[in-house]
């Protein structure tokens, strides 16, 4: 047995699921088609010489009469809406992360730092972080994007603010049992600043649930800026993410051409439910209360 | 416990402050609400007028105070698009979308619970792991996106029910209802449907988790050891145990249910105030977007209030640890 380092023991744990098994498999190859993208997509969809307005709204399956195969049918303006996917999901996954990488470092420092001063500035942090909370994330987003307008970083940022305060959170409880461990005095005792010892002694420490809520945030940032392009408060119509396609097709699908919208949609649950399971697994592992 | 809802009305109040001051920086002080009201080929003496009338002209602290003085009357000012008071124009919308969010969360918790209860009651079972799949759905899909697969199944390609609007309505003790009519079940089913998905995953989630530790304790144990039924062991303790957090949820989703009705709102016409606030941000119709936003935030205030109440009866503990 090979697996003696806990990061190889849990890789053997969940290599024990085959739901959660098949659905790392279909994220990693989403992620490598993102990737390629500009590679593989038969067309490229913003390459305005490449387009035919003559095959506007073709239906799945449709050759023109160069030859060129819309496998997933075409849009209101000739796109191939295979090769819009795979541009959107670059996109859509690229503001996925960035959000939720900046709301992680953002959120995980507040609520380690929260933890390890404690008194009025713990008690001021954790009670906005609470008072957030309370709200659905989508209404605070949907607020800050409508207030900051539109492009990528404002988005980001209306994400991020959505959503940091599940890290804090998340961080907060984990580092608050930390904080009181030996491991942390003795780490105080030396001459060692506290910046260090709250982000190299305890937050590492707190990272098992905070991977479990990473994982459903990215999920989560992703559907969340998916909801806001389709209400028009998300991306500039320079970027289309899965959203915006969705929405773009949106009045398509009530005379009954279905493919404009449903294939991008399909592709964005593809993604955000292989997310989730794989999160599901994670936190079934990390769960002491469910441990045979 | 009179001293501890004190405490927490003062609460509530500062919280209802502090949200006030983010809601009027970030709607009034960012952009230039002048260049909203003022048409740009307006003379230089119009502009001033109109900048004084609207107390523009003061310093941001002023504007602040007199902002608070006319929320404090309950003036919200006028809708620049519908040219009416702002406060009319919501209360006017508020009915129907309350009418759609208490019908897909009642709807969710009375099928969720008990499919839950039974997914943790036999968690490898066929039919648990089939709603677990389902709940899966519900909490992953977006909500948008169940809602066009919705219209294109039932209202496009099968046509049995309509794509969107609120069909006609029944007027009783002054409200507007569809719950009423068969015609207004027809209009109201999809979005409700639409609307109730992600809470029904929560609370199948909410009733197998707490079903699955409950059936692991000793008060089972016991109950089996009487000889009470399966059937009574799920009804009379496992519910009861579970039910704190399920109320709670219950109350807490009922307010984040109202906000997601924005979205399935906007995709079925739903003539609710979660399309109005839509309408509103994309024509920057500010005084709606404040009144929305207050509201809102009252209103979650209050959910959080009552929820604490509800605690601080359930478990004496928190009233003698908080006051």
């Amino acid at each position: 047995m090979d697996a003696v380092t806990p990061l190889g023991r849990f890789w053997q744990e969940f290599r024990e699921s085959h739901v959660a098994l098949a659905a790392l498999a279909v994220v990693a190859a989403i992620v490598l088609l993102a990737l390629a993208a500009p590679l593989i997509a038969p067309q490229n969809p913003y390459d305005l010489t490449q387009l035919v307005l003559m095959d506007a709204r073709r239906p799945p399956g449709h050759v023109n009469a160069r030859g060129f195969t819309y496998w997933l049918g075409s849009d209101a303006q000739g796109r191939d809406v295979l090769s819009a996917i795979l541009y959107g999901l670059r996109i859509s996954m690229q503001v996925g992360l960035i959000a939720g990488a900046i709301a992680f470092s953002l959120g995980a420092t507040l609520g380690a730092f929260a933890a390890y001063w404690g008194g009025r500035v713990e008690m001021v942090i954790m009670r906005f972080v609470d008072l957030q909370l309370s709200f659905p994330a989508i209404l605070l987003a949907l607020v800050l994007a409508a207030v900051l307008g539109q492009g990528k970083w404002q988005l980001i940022a209306a994400l991020v603010a959505a959503q940091y305060a599940y890290f804090a959170r998340t961080t907060h409880g984990a580092a608050s049992s930390e904080r009181a461990k030996d491991y942390v005095a003795a780490a105080l005792s030396t001459p060692l600043p506290a910046r260090t010892v709250v982000l190299r002694h305890i937050l590492p420490n707190c990272l098992p649930p905070l991977i479990v809520v990473a994982t459903v945030q990215v999920a989560n940032s992703i559907a969340l800026e998916a909801t806001l392009s389709f209400l028009g408060l998300g991306l500039p119509v320079t970027e289309p993410s899965l959203g915006m396609l969705i929405a773009n097709g949106f009045q398509y699908l009530l005379s009954g051409r279905y493919w404009i919208s449903i294939y991008p949609g399909v592709a964005l649950i593809v993604l955000i439910v292989a997310i989730n399971l794989v999160g599901d697994q994670v936190r079934d592992q990390l769960n002491p209360r469910l441990k045979r | 416990m009179s001293g501890f809802i004190l405490q927490r009305l003062m609460q509530a109040a500062v919280v209802m402050l502090i949200i006030s001051a983010l809601v009027f920086t970030g709607v009034y002080a960012i952009g230039n609400p002048i260049d909203v009201l003022i048409s740009p080929d307006a003379t230089q003496q119009i502009r001033e007028q109109t900048i004084r009338a609207y107390g523009l002209d003061q310093p941001l602290w002023k504007q602040y105070a007199d902002f608070l003085g006319r929320l404090a009357r309950g003036d919200f000012g006028r809708s620049f698009i519908f040219n009416m008071p702002v406060l009319e124009l919501i209360l006017s919308r508020l009915p129907a979308t309350l009418e759609l969010t208490l019908v897909a969360v009642i709807g969710a918790t009375a099928i969720g619970v008990p499919l839950g209860m039974y997914a943790g009651y036999r968690p490898d079972s066929a039919v648990a792991k089939l709603i677990m799949a389902i709940s899966v759905l519900g909490f992953s899909v977006p909500t948008f996106w169940i809602g066009l697969v919705l219209i294109y199944a039932f209202a496009v390609t099968l046509g049995w029910l309509p794509a969107g609007g609120r069909g006609p309505t029944v007027v009783l003790f002054g409200i507007e209802w569809s719950v009423l009519t068969l015609e207004g079940w027809k209009h109201l089913f999809l979005p409700a449907l639409n609307l109730s998905l992600f809470k029904f995953a929560l609370m199948v989630r909410l009733a197998r988790a707490g079903t699955r530790e409950v059936m692991l304790t000793d008060t089972v144990k016991f109950a089996r050891a009487v000889g009470e039924s399966e059937g009574v062991i799920l009804r009379r303790h496992v519910l009861r145990l579970i039910a704190i957090p399920i109320v709670t949820v219950f109350g807490l989703e009922f307010g984040s249910t109202l906000a997601f009705a924005v979205v399935t709102e906007t995709i079925f016409s739903w003539p609710g105030v979660g399309k109005l606030i839509i309408d509103s941000i994309s024509v920057l119709d500010r005084p709606v977007m404040v009144a929305y936003l207050m509201l809102v935030a009252f209103l979650f205030i209050i959910i959080n209030f009552l929820v604490d109440i509800a605690y601080a009866a359930l478990d004496p503990r928190l009233r003698v640890g908080r006051t």
